[in-house]
């Protein structure tokens, strides 16, 4: 009995710390996604250097992709273009969704496509170009319905057109390695 | 005089071209989205509220949210919209599961444990009554005067 009186407090101590010391080494941003093994939300968005072409998600079926979200103004999104191009040149499907910052009517210029257009193509030349095409979410409608905390993010989308990966941060050698590659392999089997 | 008209005039046009960027349709919309704007949690900078943050997603969130209100939906049907898109971690209430459980349960386990304990040890200890004292009380007097006879 005296014994039991010594272990159990121990043994709820030991555990206590192992859980708070695992705590420590947790990445708070690492959360599952709300919209996991869920269909891409509806959307009807122009892309973004052919205004005239409106993608939707029926057009994005039949192939597995990434969607990668971002933005010229996002320096970590320009850091992985690079890397992200040499995947596209490893076969991989890579879809931009353009995120486009709020503009405050007060003191920002109006948008103007050209300019960005510009900015875009211009980025794209200077780190490489991984994207198929652009999809210009102006309004960041389809970002909000994706749950997009911020840029760069990237979704892993299933020829049905169902998310069934999501990545916050950058996609490096290492990331694309350990998480994602092998996700893109299981899912791109027909 | 003219000064003194001039300054009152002054003070006057801040008060009446004070007008609220937003715009709702009654108090309980306005109090809805304020009490809604405060207990929505910015996904990017963590433990900030979106009222309190300028992150690009909040400034999103929050025009949803004044959308949403204004179409007249219910203070639910926001924070489902919210949830449906962002999980649990966007509500800064996050609701009873098996998850968020054991952050009830875990200090009423601690007690109970520690009022058991207390009260096993207690049960086991043993009892002094007036005998063992008295008894004690007679060694002791005992040891005492043997002390003092030994003095020189």
């Amino acid at each position: 009995m005296r014994k039991l009186f010594f272990y159990v407090p121990l043994a709820l101590f030991l555990l206590l710390t192992v859980f708070l010391l695992s705590g420590l080494f947790s990445d708070p941003r690492e959360r599952e996604s709300a919209s996991l093994n869920k269909a891409l939300p509806e959307f009807a968005l122009a892309d973004l250097m052919q205004p005239q072409q409106i993608w939707t998600p029926e057009q994005l079926h039949g192939e597995t992709f990434l969607l990668n979200v971002w933005g010229t103004w996002c320096p970590t999104c320009n850091a992985e273009l690079g890397y992200l191009t040499e995947l596209r040149k490893q076969g991989v499907k890579i879809v931009g969704l353009y995120y486009e910052l709020p503009r405050d009517p007060t003191f920002d210029a109006p948008f103007s496509l050209k300019a960005l257009q510009q900015d875009v193509a211009q980025k794209l030349q200077q780190n490489g170009d991984p994207y198929q095409f652009n999809i210009l979410d102006l309004e960041r409608r389809l970002s909000l319905d994706l749950g997009v905390s911020g840029a760069p993010e990237t979704f892993l989308i299933d020829s049905n057109g169902i998310v069934r990966a999501h990545h916050i941060g950058d996609i490096n050698p290492q990331i694309w390695r350990a998480k994602l590659a092998p996700l893109y392999q299981q899912w791109s089997q027909p | 005089m003219k000064y003194l008209i001039a300054t009152v005039l002054l003070l006057l046009s801040g008060a009446l071209h004070a007008q609220e960027l937003l715009q709702f349709d009654n108090d309980s919309q306005r109090d809805l989205y304020r009490s809604l704007t405060a207990e929505l949690r910015c996904p990017q900078c963590q433990n900030q509220n979106i009222a309190d943050s300028n992150a690009i997603v909040a400034v999103d969130m929050r025009q949803k949210t004044y959308e949403l209100v204004r179409q007249g939906q219910e203070r639910q049907q926001v924070l489902d919209y919210m949830i449906n898109r962002y999980g649990d971690f966007v509500h800064y209430q996050p609701p009873l599961n098996r998850y968020t459980l054991w952050l009830w349960l875990a200090p009423v386990l601690m007690l109970t444990l520690l009022l058991g304990t207390a009260i096993y040890r207690r049960s086991r200890q043993p009892q002094h009554n007036a005998d063992t004292k008295s008894e004690l009380n007679t060694e002791l007097d005992q040891l005492i005067k043997r002390y003092r006879s030994k003095k020189p």
